[in-house]
């Protein structure tokens, strides 16, 4: 008992170091990479950190139109994404909840925190903020099954229900009737990756036109430290969900802190994917966002159908 | 048994002192209806906790028939639903329709009667008492539509429910006709084997599901449930949102159980049905702008979504995984009950607004929220069961409709339960976005009219039903496994299972162990799953999610490190100034 005492311990530092710590700096290392592909220098890697603690000293503005909804968005999503991020397997690191059936948990969970956020936004009475409601729940009512169809071919692949043996499948990349299912899982789970995140090609979080945004335009009347919620939320709804592109892809490893470190270095590299993509695409306009989503729901589909055969 | 009586007559009864009384009669009524709801619902407990099954034997009257009525595990389950809301609305018509509104007296007595029209269907064991249950349903259902017939669309409404349901009984005597030459006794019961698969069979399956379809609003069915539903005072709504379309529901788990080896293309169709009716209801509620017909179309998607379970536990039956019949029945008959709280709450709360200004048109609604805080949590907590998020109800019955779709397609047989998995995400995330627009157009935001902005908030008689209908949502959604019975006996004889089930357990045991696993007979396990060993797991794993999430205190942990927020929770200046 006190052998295996440690490396729990070791696991629960990590998983706490990953879900607490580390997010801010996901967003601050995308923005360096742009920043570099541009030819500037860029604010520094730590700046959300940063602008986090300015805003946790700052006090928040509340319209008078707000009720306590509004607060709910902001701590209701980052409760639902904290939950989500104990479910999931952070590399090939054990979570600390595992069960037959957490993927569905683990999806709606992201639901639930997508429903604060909107009714957050509607509270406060804005057209604006309804418009980017309204878009917000349209686009992910198409990435909810290209998400689905991925769980599903991975179910199907590894014969559980699962997320932690679902994503943990090694071998998977290399045993040859896998590998072109798990390209296209991740290929449709990257276009969720990049909406859910509201990264460009779907939605540019650093746009400061209404019209054209998405998630930010939700966020717009929030301040202080509800803000900085919100923008922690967004962070951490990255690494969860990068986490699930990441997972597959990583070899195991003899050592655990070994295995911790794979999973630390494929969020970066993931980052720096997201950081390329967008130094190099424009996003999309509004229309073609749809289109782009139904791809991914093909791509997961098709992940479906090849398993069948 | 006898308590079962007593509930049906007090239920009967209820509105019948009220034509006399000059004052008060609201009040008896509601208390009559109380008093018949505790008298039935601990009857139905007491049959799922494993007491005796019974029936009601009244040899002269049944025409060889060994019985009248029987109050197995099916029945138990659905009378549960169907008195809690007939009391919770009647608590909530004693203020909600007044005088002003016209004929209370007579829409209790209605009320009381389509209530115990209710009561008797569910026990139905002889097919006399069963269309005479339902036709009784049909008219008390049709003289409360009608209630505001000064409306020209109210009796549009009407007229088009009466016709409907009268189709839909004209299929019903047929199939029962059918089913009675087979049987050659007017007792429903087990069917014999290969009777499925004839000719004969399969006529009989779709006058059934013809005549049950249209009772419950499936998709190509649905035509009189939007209009009536709007038309209806709303706590009818609930009674008929919640439990009347699920009488429908009630017949094909029935058909379900007597069936010993459905074909497997019976699944299919309702996979199929499901399906069309999930997605497509809610497609429909988006856009809608009548609050009340928008709830209307989402009982059609929840409809789809118990059709989904079902027809996932009759494939689990038919391709002999007893595994997958479990998982689906227990999630859709879980759904009926889930759907029935829920979708009351969301009609009762949707009559408050009414009530408090006069309209149903989303665009004239707005900024509630501030005027009516009670309503609005109400409403906020059905949004939240209906569209399945964790930690309330909904989320714990798709959740087994979820895994059982999942199991069927991880194993080797049927993996195109894919698409059931698919319909179910994409049902889930426009319900979403439905209920998101629906709570943010009536009570976030500013008020849109001068209506809008005068509300007040509901009377304490129609807060409490809403308050107890959430608080029942809530307790399921956090603690299924305590908030239900404990398993009768057929599920305990079904081998190596954790002593205490979800309570989904106990009424799928009850299809699986027939309509009655006591009574002599042929008795066949109609649904092959009653006897076979259940895998322990999902009901473990289930308990696992449900402590995690309760473990969704994160929530308040945060609130609490966030804690000089409350102080500045009040409505500040115009601009306050900064740090």
């Amino acid at each position: 008992m006190p052998q295996a005492l440690v490396p729990t311990l070791l696991n629960l530092l990590f998983r706490a170091f990953v879900v607490l710590l580390l997010p801010p700096l996901i967003p601050g290392l995308i923005t360096k990479i742009k920043a570099w592909m541009a030819g500037r220098s860029g604010p520094p890697v730590l700046q959300l950190y940063y602008d986090l603690a300015k805003l946790a000293r700052k006090q928040a503005v509340f319209s008078r139109t707000t009720t306590w909804v509004f607060l709910a968005g902001p701590v209701g999503t980052v409760a639902a994404l904290l939950v989500a991020s104990l479910l999931i397997p952070l590399g090939h690191t054990a979570p600390l909840l595992a069960f037959e059936g957490d993927v569905i948990l683990f999806a709606y969970l992201l639901g639930l925190g997508r429903f604060l956020t909107v009714l957050s936004a509607l509270d406060t009475g804005s057209a604006f903020e309804g418009m980017g409601a309204a878009r917000e729940v349209s686009f992910s009512a198409l990435a909810e099954p290209a998400l689905f169809f991925g769980f599903a071919a991975l179910a199907r692949a590894t014969g559980s229900l699962s997320l932690t043996p679902m994503l943990q499948s090694h071998g998977m990349w290399t045993a040859g009737h896998l590998s072109g299912p798990l390209m296209l899982i991740l290929a449709g789970w990257g276009i969720v990756f990049l909406a859910e995140n509201s990264r460009i090609p779907v939605d540019d979080p650093n746009t400061h036109l209404e019209l054209t945004m998405i998630h930010e335009v939700m966020v717009l009347d929030h301040s202080g430290r509800p803000l900085a919620l919100i923008l922690y939320g967004a962070s951490l709804k990255l690494v969860v969900l990068g986490a699930l592109l990441v997972d597959p892809l990583l070899p195991v490893l003899s050592k655990g802190w070994l295995n911790g470190l794979a999973f630390l270095g494929g969020i970066g590299l993931l980052a720096v994917v997201v950081g390329l993509v967008e130094s190099t695409a424009a996003r999309f306009r509004m229309n073609k966002v749809p289109q782009f989503l139904v791809a991914g729901v093909l791509a997961s589909a098709f992940a479906f159908l090849l398993l069948l055969v | 048994m006898s308590l079962y009586l007593l509930s049906l007559l007090l239920a009967a009864g209820s509105g019948i002192p009220g034509l006399f009384l000059r004052r008060r009669g609201a009040e008896v009524s509601a208390s009559l209806m109380t008093a018949s709801a505790l008298a039935g619902i601990g009857a139905a407990l007491g049959v799922l906790a494993g007491g005796p099954v019974e029936r009601l034997r009244l040899p002269a009257l049944a025409l060889t028939s060994p019985s009248l009525l029987v109050l197995d595990a099916i029945a138990a389950w659905f009378l549960i639903p169907v008195l809690l809301l007939a009391a919770c609305g009647a608590w909530y018509g004693v203020r909600y329709w007044e005088d002003a509104h016209g004929h209370p007296r007579w829409v209790r007595l209605v009320f009381g009667g389509l209530t115990a029209a209710l009561v008797l269907l569910v026990a139905a064991a002889h097919t006399w008492v069963f269309l005479l249950a339902w036709e009784a349903m049909a008219i008390g259902a049709f003289l409360l539509v009608s209630t505001e017939d000064r409306l020209p669309e109210t009796r549009r409404a009407a007229w088009i429910y009466l016709v409907s349901t009268h189709t839909g009984t004209l299929c019903l005597i047929g199939a029962f006709a059918l089913l009675a030459g087979v049987a050659g006794t007017w007792d429903l019961g087990a069917l014999p084997r290969g009777f499925a698969a004839s000719r004969l069979g399969t006529q009989t399956f779709l006058l059934f599901m013809v005549g049950f379809g249209l009772k419950a609003g499936v998709m190509p069915l649905h035509i009189w449930l939007p209009p009536a539903h709007a038309a209806a005072p709303s706590h009818v709504s609930a009674l008929m949102s919640g439990v009347l379309i699920k009488m429908g529901i009630l017949g094909m788990v029935r058909l379900i159980a007597w069936v010993p080896d459905p074909p497997l293309w019976w699944g299919a169709l309702f996979l199929g049905l499901g399906g069309v009716s999930g997605i497509l209801g809610v497609a429909f509620a988006l856009g809608q702008h009548d609050l009340k017909r928008l709830l209307a179309y989402h009982s059609i998607e929840n409809i789809g979504i118990i059709l989904l379970g079902l027809g996932l536990g009759l494939i689990g039956k038919s391709t002999g995984q007893p595994a997958l019949a479990a998982l689906g029945l227990a999630g859709a008959l879980l759904h009926v009950l889930n759907h029935s709280l829920f979708k009351g709450l969301l009609f009762l709360a949707a009559g408050s607004v009414v009530h408090a200004t006069g309209t149903r048109n989303l665009e004239q609604l707005g900024g509630l929220a501030k005027s009516m805080p009670w309503t609005s949590a109400a409403f906020l907590t059905g949004s939240w069961a209906i569209c399945g998020l964790p930690p309330l109800n909904g989320f714990v019955s798709e959740w087994f409709i979820y895994l059982g779709a999942f199991g069927a397609m991880a194993g080797t047989r049927w993996p195109w339960s894919v698409g059931v998995l698919a319909a179910l995400a994409l049902i889930g995330a426009l319900a979403l976005a439905c209920f998101a627009k629906a709570y943010g157009t009536v009570f976030l935001g500013t008020p849109r009219t001068p209506a809008a902005a005068a509300a007040h908030e509901a009377p304490r008689t129609m807060v409490l039903p809403m308050a107890v209908l959430a608080g029942a949502c809530v307790l399921i959604g956090v603690w299924p496994h305590g908030g239900g019975p404990s398993p009768g006996p057929g599920h305990r004889r079904a081998g190596p299972g954790p002593p205490r089930q979800l309570p989904a357990g106990a009424p799928a045991a009850g299809v699986g162990a027939g309509p009655d696993p006591g009574a002599a007979g042929p008795g066949p396990d109609p649904l092959g799953a009653g006897r076979a060993p259940l895998r322990a797991r999902p009901a473990g794993a289930a308990h696992l999610g449900l402590r995690l999430c309760r473990s969704a205190a994160p929530g308040a942990v945060l609130g609490v490190l966030l804690r000089g927020w409350p102080g500045h929770w009040r409505p500040l200046g115009p601009v306050p100034e900064g740090p």
